[in-house]
């Protein structure tokens, strides 16, 4: 589904991403976790091309992200996406977020966006806030919205930006819950997470970056059991003392 | 010195200086000031394009109209234009342009500049999120702008657009310098008809104040009201 090879970028002479290389199957969940600037999220950014790419190719579902004729907006409209910070549109409510880029995009009318709009919002147990603006609803349930919205295009693939890092610790299982959801009902995922208990749950795969280098990729119990590079099991026992 | 102020001289006038002068003040205000957010709004998209000769052209504008005098930008209009209207049609003669557009389209140039900085700052000061996250969604360049930062950088914005109304109500009284029978025209006219002076410039003075000191009320008021819940 996704397919990842050898992409570098630099920012100056700060190279964030070097070579990195890896590939996430159709309904696999994949997680990749790391220090803090270890790239990984402007990996997951390069993924739906909103960071470009020095080298390398990255193809979504058989349409490469970096080509010149690529319709990227085409392209993103099938690759939902998650931030850390929601990134909910303030200024409409909480229904017209989620119908805005289906009319717009996807030229759905407006009863069959808002139709679907309500029924992910009842899948995310928010229908009563429909009318609601963000700005009125808790961290976590902005969070459920967003990952609502980006449902709302039907999309072969999710990406997931550190879903839950800027939640109060109360609100993280709330979103967690929606995600591990939405991996057993089979929806290819990319997640980049510290919540290695969600990594443990449901995920297929994990990746490990450091100073912007895939480090390892292993299966979900290679990788909790033994994982072979030193910085990775650093990693580990710093995370998982606690 | 007040003791010969004549209340009864203002009171006369006081059809002429609204229903002629008033009403023109405020409609020109009201059109240059729609006149001035929407080429304003279209210069910041401007200055802000990745195309670096539309940016250079809006900012070379904006830059050059913000260092005229205002008095100055209205002299050139209204004698220039007529000449301006000849060459562009090849008539044999220069132009007839009515005052009071004359007025509007310079008010409009010369105000786009104010609102195109003010719509600039709008626009970059939304968090970059914003866009990222319409275009994750798949809206394109365009529509991200039209249905997501615009909005929000204009609602934003308002209460400062507003203020510059504001600054632009007071500014009109300049086209007096092209005897043009605005508020302040109208006023001067009848003080020098009647020799009232002082009554017509102390109760010109008092129009502007109370309508100015009521628009900034109501601004801070709104303020309230429009902005966006966090």
């Amino acid at each position: 589904m996704i397919t990842i090879s050898d992409v570098c970028k630099s920012y100056g002479q700060f190279q964030v991403l070097s070579h990195c290389t890896t590939s996430v199957a159709k309904g696999e969940v994949v997680v990749v976790c790391g220090p803090s600037g270890s790239g990984k999220s402007t990996l997951i950014k390069t993924v739906n091309g909103l960071e470009p790419i020095d080298s390398g190719d990255i193809v979504i579902d058989g349409v490469s992200v970096s080509a010149k004729d690529t319709n990227l907006s085409m392209l993103r409209s099938r690759v939902g996406m998650v931030f850390q910070h929601f990134e909910l549109f303030p200024h409409l409510s909480i229904i017209q977020n989620l119908m805005l880029a289906q009319v717009k995009v996807l030229k759905r009318s407006k009863p069959d966006a808002r139709k679907k709009g309500m029924a992910l919002l009842e899948r995310v147990g928010l229908t009563a806030h429909a009318q609601k603006f963000p700005g009125q609803l808790s961290g976590g349930q902005q969070q459920r919205v967003a990952i609502a919205r980006a449902l709302a295009m039907d999309p072969v693939a999710m990406l997931f930006d550190e879903p839950t890092s800027a939640l109060d610790p109360e609100m993280i299982n709330e979103v967690l819950d929606v995600m591990v959801q939405l991996a057993r009902e089979g929806m290819t995922m990319m997640v980049v997470t510290h919540e290695m208990g969600f990594a443990r749950k449901v995920a297929n795969r994990v990746i490990f970056m450091d100073r912007g280098e895939i480090v390892e990729d292993a299966d979900k119990d290679a990788f909790f059991g033994q994982p072979r590079s030193e910085r990775a099991q650093q990693f580990l026992s710093k995370i998982l003392v606690h | 010195m007040l003791s010969g102020f004549d209340l009864q001289a203002v009171i006369n006038a006081l059809p002429y200086l609204f229903l002629t002068g008033m009403s023109f003040t405020l409609t020109l205000t009201l059109f240059a000031t729609l006149g001035g957010i929407v080429f304003g709004t279209l210069l910041a998209l401007m200055r802000l394009s990745r195309y670096r000769a539309l940016s250079y052209v809006a900012a070379g504008y904006v830059n050059l109209l913000r260092s005229l005098p205002l008095v100055l930008v209205i002299f050139w209009f209204y004698f220039l234009m007529p000449y301006l209207g000849q060459w562009v049609t090849g008539a044999s003669r220069p132009m007839r342009i009515d005052p009071f557009w004359s007025s509007v389209i310079t008010f409009t140039l010369f105000e786009a500049c104010y609102f195109c900085e003010i719509i600039r700052s709008g626009i970059q000061s939304l968090p970059k999120g914003q866009t990222m996250a319409s275009h994750a969604l798949g809206l394109t360049g365009s529509q991200s702008m039209l249905y997501v930062v615009l909005p929000q950088a204009l609602r934003n914005m308002l209460p400062l657009m507003l203020t510059q109304t504001i600054i632009l109500f007071q500014d009109t009284s300049l086209v007096y310098v092209l005897s043009i029978t605005d508020f302040l025209g109208a006023t001067a006219k009848i003080a020098q008809r009647d020799g009232r002076l002082l009554e017509m410039y102390i109760f010109a003075a008092l129009v502007y104040f109370v309508i100015s000191l009521f628009a900034s009320h109501a601004v801070r008021r709104l303020q309230r009201r429009v902005a966006i819940i966090r």
